[in-house]
């Protein structure tokens, strides 16, 4: 797996957060830890390999807005195993968005295809359940296509069930 | 959402089975357990045996025993089974050369409602399921009921 790590910026410095290490349902150490930008080509790697698209420039605004390890509202995890990231998960606290009280949102995960079923996408909604959590919110949401199986499923068997909202949708004509 | 009586069963029954997948489970201890037909039960069974759901085994200590995989099999691969997961009125419409606009329109309400379904129980397994069970045990009775097809209206 290629990665072309950029040098971090030298005008911010942001405190080396410390990571859980779990270990995986296959026996190898995982550390779940704040994204650093060292991180993002491979970050970068497994959403290409799963969505088939390269998304560079916003990843890059993802970085940005959520890596700074700064908050626990905001939050951009990585899953390492053996020096190499295998899984992230994205998320953030919102206020009152479509009428909900603050609640944690979960609006990206994904797991290296190669590395799952071994647990990883287990720790990551749980690191970023206990960073929410201490952020002082009750309660974890997300939204995901209908015809998303696969995550939806995984979210099912962590015990998520079907919130208040709805999503609805129409065209902007021309 | 309604089910048929033969669907309810099925699913009941399938819980049962993989959550005791080590053990032999007979068609009575079913039965009685949810109130059903023994005759009704045997032709659910009968059915779930041939789609590899369970295996039976004959004689006196004879029974079910679950045969599938419990981290693969969805609500939906059981409700398909015994009945069809698309309201009446979106299979006409895709059926009809042409409709009129009322039934295209209530047609593409309840494929909203279809997508929804089928998006949900084709992402519950059977172990999601038993979790599910298993927080229920922990939290009291259950919140919604299962409604029965053949219930008078109220």
């Amino acid at each position: 797996m290629k990665n072309n790590a950029s040098p971090a910026s030298p005008a911010v410095k942001r405190p080396r957060a410390r990571g859980m290490r779990v270990s995986t349902d296959s026996g190898s150490s995982l550390t779940v830890r704040p994204v650093q930008r060292a991180d993002l080509d491979q970050v970068i790697d497994i959403d290409a390999t799963v969505t088939g698209l390269e998304k560079r420039k916003y990843w890059a605004s993802v970085f940005r807005r959520y890596g700074s390890g700064l908050h626990d509202e905001q939050q951009f995890l990585v899953a390492v195993s053996e020096g190499r990231v295998v899984g992230f998960i994205i998320g953030e606290v919102r206020d009152w968005e479509f009428g909900s009280p603050p609640c944690g949102w979960v609006f990206g995960i994904d797991v290296d295809p190669r590395a799952r079923l071994g647990g990883v996408g287990t720790q990551l909604l749980q690191a970023i359940r206990d960073r929410f959590r201490r952020a002082g919110v009750r309660k974890l949401r997300t939204m995901l296509a209908l015809d998303n199986t696969l995550i939806l499923s995984f979210f099912r068997s962590q015990g998520m069930m079907a919130g208040p909202l709805i999503a609805l949708e129409m065209d902007l004509d021309a | 959402m309604k089910l048929q009586k033969n669907t309810e069963l099925a699913l009941c029954s399938v819980l049962e089975f993989a959550g005791a997948p080590q053990r032999q489970i007979s068609a009575g201890e079913i039965a009685a357990k949810y109130g059903a037909s023994p005759h009704h039960l045997a032709k659910v069974l009968a059915q779930l045996a041939r789609s590899g759901i369970v295996t039976s085994a004959r004689g006196a200590g004879g029974g079910y025993r679950f045969a599938a995989n419990a981290k693969r099999l969805t609500l939906l691969d059981i409700i398909q089974m015994f009945e069809k997961v698309t309201h009446p009125a979106v299979a006409q419409n895709t059926d009809r050369a042409a409709c009129t606009p009322v039934e295209s329109a209530l047609g593409a309400v309840f494929a909203e409602i279809d997508a929804n379904a089928k998006a949900t129980l084709s992402s519950i397994t059977q172990t999601t399921m038993l979790r599910l069970i298993d927080r229920r045990k922990e939290d009291g009775p259950p919140i919604l009921a299962l409604e029965h097809s053949d219930l008078p209206e109220r």
